[in-house]
């Protein structure tokens, strides 16, 4: 399943942004000036593929970040760890698939209609289960979750088999422009990474600029009080899955048309999103954001090195960052 | 007589397997100041939780409003009109002074406290309403708490030992505020230690001891001799 996942990703990374050999141009030049020019051209050459890779890293970056919102949130908000955190974002990605088939949507628009339904699941899932787990022991909601995961993944493969599935989005996959010599930029990451940064900077404003968010911090600090400013604890929470689980619509399409996918892919997926919350912190949502960044930069930079080391490079980015600062970069600031 | 604004028919409460409270009766009229005093562990902190829906009681045990609210949780309970600044401040840390006024008003609750009206009973906040909540005096913190729940406006405030920790002084500026409190339309129930302080600000007095009232009677009429019998038990 894995080494799919990666010659897929290596494909697309070079079908969507590869690098345009600079020598190619220039090759109508002489058999002399090509020689006396080589080692400099070849020194460019080089450049340009690092620039391009991390480019690329940052890109999947804003993906992984989105990942980890909804993990942060849901944590910030009412000390949970979601393990099915993960598969839900499949989830959200099978839902796309259904309702571009049926609804013949694109599947970027299909979004319109999978934020509103993961939403309503997350808020039901909430309110039915989660919030009987949640009490003083951590462990209650943790097992729970852990048992979601293993559900979800079971009826997925029950009701779309273990057939690895594309959501297919049409020119845009493919689509290219070059943002200097030898860089190009592929449409369909950039939009991706744009739409985390969108996604993230609104959480930021709703977090820190609303009564919404203000209800989520509250709570977050004391639950007790919470509700003796008429704040019931079982909505706040509700709502705070309900937002968690529109996050990880927006990023379930985004990988659906990315990457194939099948049932089995989730607890990556919660891995990636683990340690993009853990190396940016618990401390805005823009640290999240360098998270994601950081781990996408390093598993690029680990994949150009030798393609069996993307995973690996990433896992070690954060496992330095948790030796170095376990609060992750941006922290919670202390009262 | 008018029907009181809360009346405590025989109220119980538990922690689990302990008892707390047994068969306590009070009545608090609307406009009334009613002090609960009573030595450390008698029970006054869990009869504001009780009233405020923190403890869940018998459903007809607290009738508000001749309402019966016993079972009521907690973030109902405020919508009726009962806010309760619980022992200790609790402010929220990591919002600022103004977004902890703006949390208790939250429920939009129609009354006469809003953020400019809260900032005129305490104008030290208005110079600190950026700030956040942790980097206040005591002082002001307490300030913080009551305007908090005075956001809410409630027909009845709760407030639980609001001298706890805090100079003499301020003590007596906090406790000069209950007046424009009370005109304001809000009755009051103060839990207090200090019995002076309790005695000079309200109408009636409740002594707790051991989760029962001992002893209950008007502020002015209630000589010390009972008072320190019906404290100490002897």
């Amino acid at each position: 399943m894995r080494v799919r996942e990666w010659s897929n990703r290596l494909s697309t990374a070079h079908s969507r942004a590869s690098v345009k050999p600079v020598y190619r141009s220039e090759s109508n030049g002489s058999e002399q000036r090509h020689e006396t020019t080589a080692p400099g051209i070849l020194k460019n050459e080089i450049a340009m593929e690092w620039i391009n890779i991390i480019i690329q890293g940052v890109l999947i970056g804003g993906l992984y970040a989105m990942f980890a919102a909804g993990l942060a949130l849901i944590f910030g908000v009412m000390r949970l760890v979601n393990i099915a955190h993960g598969d839900l974002i499949v989830l959200a990605a099978y839902i796309a698939l259904m309702t571009s088939d049926t609804l013949g949507l694109n599947p970027l628009l299909a979004i319109i209609v999978v934020v509103p339904i993961m939403a309503a699941i997350g808020y039901g899932l909430q309110r039915a289960l989660l919030n009987r787990t949640l009490g003083d022991d951590v462990l209650p909601p943790l097992l729970v979750t852990f048992g979601l995961s293993v559900i979800i993944q079971n009826a997925l493969l029950e009701f779309f088999t273990a057939d690895s599935r594309r959501l297919r989005a049409g020119a845009i996959e493919v689509a290219s422009f070059p943002l200097m010599e030898g860089v190009w930029i592929g449409v369909l990451p950039l939009l991706q990474f744009v739409v985390a940064v969108v996604v993230i900077g609104a959480l930021q404003v709703l977090f820190y600029r609303t009564a919404f968010g203000r209800a989520f911090r509250a709570t977050s600090d004391d639950q007790s009080v919470a509700q003796l400013m008429g704040l019931d604890n079982r909505h706040v929470f509700a709502l705070a899955m309900a937002l968690s689980l529109a996050i990880v619509a927006v990023a379930g399409v985004f990988i659906a048309v990315r990457t194939n996918f099948d049932p089995a892919i989730g607890p990556a997926r919660l891995i990636f999103g683990f340690e993009a919350v853990i190396i940016g912190g618990l401390g805005s949502m823009w640290g999240t954001l360098a998270g994601g960044i950081i781990l996408g930069v390093s598993q690029a930079i680990g994949a150009q090195i030798n393609p069996g080391w993307q995973l690996l490079a990433g896992h070690l980015a954060f496992l330095l960052v948790l030796a170095l600062r376990p609060e992750g970069l941006f922290p919670k600031v202390k009262g | 007589m008018p029907e009181p604004l809360l009346d405590l028919r025989a109220l119980d409460a538990f922690y689990g397997d302990f008892q707390a409270l047994f068969g306590i009766s009070l009545d608090v009229a609307a406009g009334e100041v009613v002090a609960v005093i009573g030595a450390n562990g008698a029970g006054k902190s869990t009869l504001l939780k009780c009233i405020a829906g923190v403890i869940a009681s018998r459903h007809e045990a607290i009738l508000f409003d001749g309402e019966p609210i016993g079972d009521v949780p907690a973030h109902a309970v405020v919508a009726r009109g009962i806010a309760l600044v619980p022992e200790g401040r609790h402010l929220f840390s990591s919002l600022s002074v103004e977004e902890n006024l703006l949390i208790g008003g939250q429920l939009g609750r129609p009354g006469p406290w809003r953020l400019s009206r809260v900032y005129e009973l305490f104008p030290a906040l208005c110079e600190r309403r950026h700030a956040p909540s942790t980097l206040l005096s005591g002082g002001e913190q307490q300030m913080v708490a009551i305007g908090r729940a005075l956001m809410s406006n409630p027909k009845l405030l709760l407030c639980d030992e609001i001298s706890l920790g805090l100079a003499p002084i301020v003590v007596r500026e906090l406790y000069a505020r209950l007046p424009s409190i009370l005109a304001e339309g809000s009755s009051l129930v103060i839990v207090e230690q200090d019995i002076v302080q309790a005695l000079k600000a309200a109408n009636r007095v409740y002594c707790l001891q051991e989760g029962r009232v001992a002893l209950t009677g008007s502020a002015a009429t209630l000589t010390r001799e009972a008072i320190s019998a019906a404290y100490f038990g002897v």
